[in-house]
């Protein structure tokens, strides 16, 4: 038993060293960034951004506050690259959660809360799920590579969102501003302890997580989905159906982001507007999962990680003179670092020996079959 | 006649710095190299040209600096990719982002929060005598600015190294069969990195372009997608220069459009009219038939025995 216990010390080490050897690269390249725009020193920007994230109760809260979404957005590009699939299209799928969240919301002022609430929070499921579904969809059926048409849908949901609030949703109330009205109390998500801002999303975020685990890890179909990211050639043989799988990790990946998108919509923000997703969630969440590893645990972790640095980029940018955008190019390096791992390896020759000796991977082409 | 004339001529502007950028990533992928990080690049040209012209006066030098500025760039993602071996396309999400908090960054840091953009030197367009009297397609197709003739000439130019020259066949090899090159000695390492800072000379004279040639400063969402369409604009023209510019032509007829179905007010709401670009990409993405160019090896990194 001593034994078993100190290889999962020694394991668990293993797997912290290149998540903190990546911050901390990305954060001393990040203050070069500080010294060339601004004339704070990077100590003093980095403290305010601590300070501003991790500094009280008050700074933890928010920092909670601001983890829930990219949880969400990591859980699918998570939930896409266990199935081998790229999902860049986050972005987009949140934004259209939150738009057809908002829909409902608005719709039906006068429904009850229980009705209300959970048909909001499955709208905006639905909607995510939707656009996830149209590039799993073009990539089995045309081999359309889901590098570029998530992309393109993140623009296409972009115009959809002006379309709506300048439009179909646009509040009646303030008919010069592109907003949708406010969203009634029966489709508000509350707080989840009074007198804090964090709210029950964050508990839907820890059940998405928990979902994630056990579907993949403990159904036949999550099984099937992590073979065929592994190994297309080898689930193929086993006669599990690839596309299939592709379809349904897309589904999963896009009501993923649309919840995400609709909880802060319904949590924090009140109503949708065209600044509604002035950060880039899709990506920060792309930048979590790589960080978190595509594991439930690491994903939580990383979210509170980078929550807290875009809650403290705010205080940043209000103490000092850094601009608030350094933290994308902290986070852009953490995934450059996370990604680039092998160059942090103390024994190189010893990893490529280990590597030629795996199972090498499997080039897919387009249509998800083995060449 | 005036408005056929306009629309060519909208289309040839419009589609140069999707050709621009998809002549140098059409290299590079043949290579076996997917870089998704074009978007990335094009945006630091965007900023570096501007800055550049800003400094110097010059939109010329403005151009090499940004030409400059993005092969400094790109060889971030040449290291990471090429040298440490790392996925593409996690690397080239990464560049992307980067790119973008590296010029939002020293665009506030240079310009400030001024509301109006500094007045800088851009690209004009340069008249063929002559050939610009031809009715009709003549001051379309000959009064342009400079870099859209460099495009389109460049089409033949880069066919012709890729197809003909000894550089291009390693190159192609390299893309094919990587481990049969290193056995003949040559470096799958060297090709492929030289073919990613290439790309990058191209794709920042492409941002430098948008940011010079059909605008003339520099905001955050400037490329909005252009780099990403480059790379579709490869895929379907089938990995050839000439496939390339077809594409690129059918993308930029698609910018022309957008202003002529708004004029035409026929009810579309505009925002739908702007996705057309998008949408178009997509269905292109869809529609490619014929893959026999895509390399063996792409997106494969290549690990020595």
């Amino acid at each position: 038993m001593k034994h078993s216990l100190s290889t999962k010390v020694t394991n668990f080490v293993r797997n912290l060293y290149y998540p903190i050897v990546a911050i901390v690269a990305s954060l001393l390249l990040g203050s070069l960034v500080i010294i060339a725009t601004s004339t704070t020193s990077p100590i003093d920007a980095y403290r305010s951004l601590f300070v501003g994230a991790f500094g009280g109760l008050r700074q933890f809260d928010e920092t909670l506050l601001k983890a829930i979404p990219f949880i969400f957005t990591a859980l699918s590009f998570a939930m896409a690259k266990r199935c081998g699939i790229i999902n860049l299209g986050a972005e987009g799928q949140f934004a259209i959660g939150a738009l057809m969240g908002t829909i409902v919301g608005v719709s039906f002022p006068n429904l009850p809360l229980y009705l209300h609430l959970p048909l909001t929070l499955i709208a905006g499921f639905l909607g995510g799920a939707l656009f996830g579904l149209i590039p799993a969809v073009l990539k089995v059926q045309f081999g359309a590579s889901e590098l570029i048409t998530t992309i393109m849908l993140n623009y296409i949901a972009k115009e959809l969102i002006s379309y709506f609030v300048n439009g179909p949703i646009m509040d009646s109330a303030s008919s010069s501003y592109p907003q949708s009205a406010p969203i009634p109390e029966t489709a508000r998500l509350g707080r989840l302890i009074p007198g804090m801002r964090v709210h029950w999303g964050l508990v839907l975020a820890l059940l998405a997580v928990l979902f994630y685990y056990v579907y993949l890890w403990k159904t036949k179909g999550g099984y099937e989905l992590r073979v065929v990211g592994l190994n297309p050639h080898a689930g193929s043989y086993a006669g599990m159906n690839i596309k299939r799988s592709i379809i349904r990790s897309m589904i999963f990946a896009g009501g993923f982001a649309g919840l995400g998108g609709c909880i802060e919509i319904i949590a924090v923000q009140g109503r949708l507007m065209m600044t509604s997703f002035a950060v880039s969630y899709g990506f920060t969440g792309i930048a979590v999962a790589l960080l978190g590893s595509n594991n439930p645990v690491g994903i939580v972790v990383a979210g509170l990680l980078f929550g807290g640095l875009q809650n403290g980029a705010l205080k940043m940018q209000a103490m000092t003179t850094a601009s608030s955008s350094v933290v994308l190019v902290v986070q852009a390096l953490v995934i450059l670092f996370v990604a680039g791992r092998l160059m942090f390896r103390l024994r190189t020759g010893r990893y490529l020996k280990q590597r030629t000796l795996a199972i090498p991977p499997v080039a897919m082409d387009e249509r998800g079959e083995q060449r | 006649m005036q408005g056929i004339t306009s629309f060519l001529q909208a289309t040839l502007r419009l589609a140069t710095p999707t050709l621009l950028a998809s002549l140098g990533i059409v290299f590079s992928e043949r290579a076996g190299i997917v870089n998704i990080g074009t978007e990335g690049m094009m945006l630091i040209g965007a900023l570096a040209g501007v800055m550049g012209s800003y400094y110097t006066g010059s939109v010329i030098l403005g151009t090499l600096i940004a030409m400059l500025v993005t092969v400094l760039f790109v060889s971030i993602f040449g290291f990471f990719t090429v040298i440490i071996k790392a996925d593409q396309t996690v690397i080239g999400t990464g560049m992307n982002i980067l790119a973008a908090g590296l010029t939002i960054t020293a665009n506030r840091a240079v310009f400030g929060a001024s509301t109006s953009p500094p007045s800088i030197d851009v690209f004009d367009s340069w008249r063929i005598p002559l050939l610009a009297d031809i009715p009709v397609i003549g001051p379309a197709l000959f009064n342009q600015p400079i870099p859209v003739y460099l495009a389109f000439l460049f089409v033949p130019i880069a066919g012709f190294i890729m197809f003909r020259t000894n550089t291009g066949l390693k190159l192609r090899a390299v893309g094919e069969n990587p481990r049969a090159c290193d056995t003949v000695g040559i470096s799958v390492t060297k090709v492929r990195f030289l073919a990613v800072l290439y790309s990058g000379v191209l794709a920042g004279f492409a941002g430098a372009f948008v940011s010079m040639g059909q605008m003339s400063f520099f905001t955050e969402g400037i490329i909005s997608g252009g780099g990403f369409m480059a790379v579709a604009a490869v895929v379907f023209g089938n990995y050839t220069p000439r496939g390339v510019m077809f594409s690129s032509l059918v993308f930029g007829a698609a910018y022309a459009l957008m202003p002529r179905i708004q004029a035409a007010s026929m009810g579309i709401p505009g925002q739908f009219i702007l996705m057309l670009p998008y949408l178009i990409t997509i269905i292109a993405l869809c529609l490619v038939i014929r893959r026999s160019n895509r390399p063996t090896s792409s997106a494969v990194p290549y690990i020595k025995e």
